[in-house]
């Protein structure tokens, strides 16, 4: 199977109200805790698994995964290291790569592309390359049948939505607000329509992320039509908590993504 | 007012390597800047205030003694002497004009030195928007008067404590702000880099220092100088001035970036004259401090403005293309002219453009010289007494 087939499968077999994506960071709070978070959280019912690359400059980020990427940095974690873990994790569960331009740049876009292949892992995320500046990785990507996901946002009109849906492979993410990734106290009034325009514009399915923290959220953006959350944040949180009592972080983390996916996969009470 | 293209590229560099949230954003302001700078409306009123309000045209001023020091005529452009003390208020005032334009209330800025933050909160003064601008922590010591600056001009100063806790990361802090709240804000970037069309829009409003210089140095001189000389930090007060010089062959234009402690320490601020492999930071590929994994390295530099891992896009164009070269003076050097000038022609220069001088001072070959004086050391007062180790002005 391909990365995008291996993706399609994981939203059509999940029998959950969506398909739950946690988001952790490679090498925090270290290199082998993250290993066993990402398989915590695939025993405790993830259905893809989204992997951070740690980048000195995260524009898309809010604070507390700006923390875990700095934290990562600092131990000396590079992105050999990053693609190694991905090998270990991608049998798991599918496997998405997080990771802003310039680290693929600097390694080599077909070089990066042929890595990230060879470690079993089925897709790309780049949060700061826009349509404009996709073809390149796109191009890559589509060469060993990885899927390069696109993002939305509140922001983007409809023609512009059209030209990125039409082009998404694997899934569509749609950012469900205006702003860096962290956790909110609730979900923003613009997350039901851009959830609901990003399924009117692409034949994949779409996600929604950024500030879904709890099951409820979880729930709220199945209602809306989401076909998959992606939870960051609140996921590193449990882990730096956990980190600075003392405790192994994986349990804690498999915790949260366990409660997730129960409120995913019951009726929720009213 | 230029009416070209507004550019995207400059040959490989630029582009717009940024959260889609903001694209929308950047569009809308490149179709803004397009009509507001073919409008009379729009330019008369931005040439007003930039006439009455911040006193343009600044002096072209022959410095006699420092030329008598070099052997050759050296003109400085007093950029020192605008209202705020630099060239940034060229910049500031023309995107709140845009801003306002817009219907944008609220004005997001960042600054290492201040000088752009200070810029930024006086044209938000005079034109009733409201101002936001980030500072790590780091500059808001070694820039303390700025910072109150700032405050009396009723901008809100947030404190940066990310990385080194310097530009770059008040740069990212700006942008995340931006991504937040785009719908009433807009970024006033104080440089001439960033996504497009920030590299184009900052060239075309600082522009005016060169389009005047040249204007000026025919007049008094009835030629045109051999080298222009400023300081590159983004690249904004230099890109100002190489602009209204590039159909001129015979004269070189030269960038002069911060080395530091030295190019050979990791401790410098200079990745044009470093060269390496071109990489993205805040929005566009560029020239850039970068490890082997494209992790974006801290840069270092005493003068805050120069202290920046990054270089505006045009200018990786213009090296590569043989149009400028870029060299760099280190912080002890740059120290050295701060001191020249301040003796030599009562000139307080900010550390900034003392790189500059200390590029011409130390390369005396030449027949005629144009330097940006970006701004006035007021400012980094402070800042050289430390790092002299005195306690008070050297006895004399
Ligand atoms: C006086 C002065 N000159 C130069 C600079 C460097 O910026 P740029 O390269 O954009 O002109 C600064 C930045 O703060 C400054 O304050």
């Amino acid at each position: 199977m391909t990365g995008i087939e291996q993706i399609a499968a994981a939203f059509a077999g999940h029998g959950k109200r969506a398909a739950l994506m946690p988001y952790l960071m490679a090498g925090f709070p270290d290199l082998d805790s993250s290993r066993r978070i990402g398989l915590a959280a695939a025993d405790a019912g993830a259905d893809l698994l989204e992997l951070g690359v740690p980048f000195s400059d995260p524009l898309a980020d809010g604070p507390m995964i700006h923390m875990a990427g700095t934290r990562a940095l600092e131990a000396g974690v590079h992105t050999a290291e990053v693609l190694a873990l991905a090998r270990e994790l991608a049998p798991a569960a599918p496997l998405v790569l997080m990771c802003y331009a310039n680290p693929i740049l600097a390694r080599g876009v077909e070089r990066f592309a042929d890595e990230l292949a060879a470690a079993g892992a089925s897709g790309l995320i780049v949060p700061d390359l826009p349509l404009e500046e996709a073809p390149a990785v796109a191009g890559a990507c589509e060469d060993r049948g990885l899927a390069l996901v696109p993002l939305v946002a509140p922001t983007t009109p409809d023609d512009r939505l059209e030209a990125i849906g039409r082009r998404a492979r694997g899934f569509l993410y749609a950012v469900s607000l205006l702003g860096t990734t962290g956790e909110r106290h609730g979900l923003a009034d613009s997350f039901a329509s851009v959830v609901a325009r990003a399924a009117a514009h692409t034949d994949v399915p779409v996600a929604v992320g950024f500030g879904i923290a709890t099951g409820a959220h979880a729930v709220e953006a199945a209602r809306a039509g989401a076909d998959g959350v992606i939870v960051g944040s609140r996921l590193i949180r449990a882990a730096a908590e956990a980190h600075d009592r003392g405790e192994d972080p994986a349990p804690s983390v498999g915790a949260v993504v366990e409660e997730l996916a129960a409120a995913l996969a019951t009726e929720p009470s009213r | 007012m230029s009416t070209e293209a507004i550019e995207h590229r400059f040959g490989p560099y630029g582009g717009q390597y940024v959260p889609e949230t903001l694209m929308p954003a950047l569009a809308e302001l490149e179709a803004a800047w397009e009509q507001a700078r073919r409008d009379p409306q729009f330019t008369d009123e931005l040439d007003r205030l930039l006439g009455d309000y911040a006193g343009r045209p600044t002096p072209l001023y022959l410095a006699a003694r420092v030329s008598d020091v070099v052997g050759h005529p050296v003109y400085l452009k007093r950029e020192d002497l605008m209202h705020t003390g630099s060239h940034k208020l060229n910049n500031a005032l023309g995107q709140c004009l845009l801003a306002r334009r817009m219907g944008k209330r609220r004005v997001i800025a960042e600054t290492g030195a201040g000088q752009h933050g200070v810029a930024a909160a006086t044209a938000c003064a005079l034109l009733d928007l409201e101002c936001v601008v980030y500072m790590g922590s780091e500059d808001i010591r070694r820039q303390a008067p700025n910072v109150q600056r700032m405050d009396l001009l009723g901008a809100t100063v947030h404190t940066v404590e990310t990385g080194a806790r310097t530009l770059k990361e008040a740069v990212s802090a700006a942008i995340r702000d931006w991504v937040a709240n785009v719908e009433d804000s807009h970024y006033a970037i104080g440089s001439a880099v960033g996504p497009a069309p920030y590299p184009a829009l900052v060239r075309d409003l600082q522009r005016v220092i060169g389009d005047e210089a040249r204007a000026q140095i025919l007049e008094r001189e009835g030629r045109l100088p051999e080298r222009v000389i400023a300081c590159v930090g983004g690249g904004s007060n230099s890109i100002g001035m190489f602009r209204a010089f590039y159909e001129d062959a015979e004269v070189a234009l030269v960038g002069v970036e911060a080395a530091g402690e030295g190019l050979d320490s990791t401790r410098h601020g200079a990745p044009l004259t470093a060269g390496g492999r071109p990489g993205v930071l805040h929005g566009s590929l560029s020239a850039v401090l970068q490890d082997e994994d494209g992790q974006i390295l801290e840069a270092h530099s005493i003068s805050a403005g120069l202290d920046y891992p990054g270089a505006g896009p045009e200018h990786a164009f213009l090296r590569d293309s043989g149009r400028a070269r870029y060299v760099a003076v280190t912080d002890r050097d740059a120290l050295d002219a701060f001191a020249r000038l301040s003796r030599l022609e009562g000139i307080v220069p900010a550390l900034e453009p003392a790189h500059a001088l200390h590029w011409a001072l130390a390369n005396p070959h030449a027949e005629l010289d144009l330097i940006c004086l970006s701004g006035r050391g007021d400012k980094d007062l402070a800042q050289v007494r430390e790092a002299r180790g005195d306690d008070g002005p050297a006895p004399r």
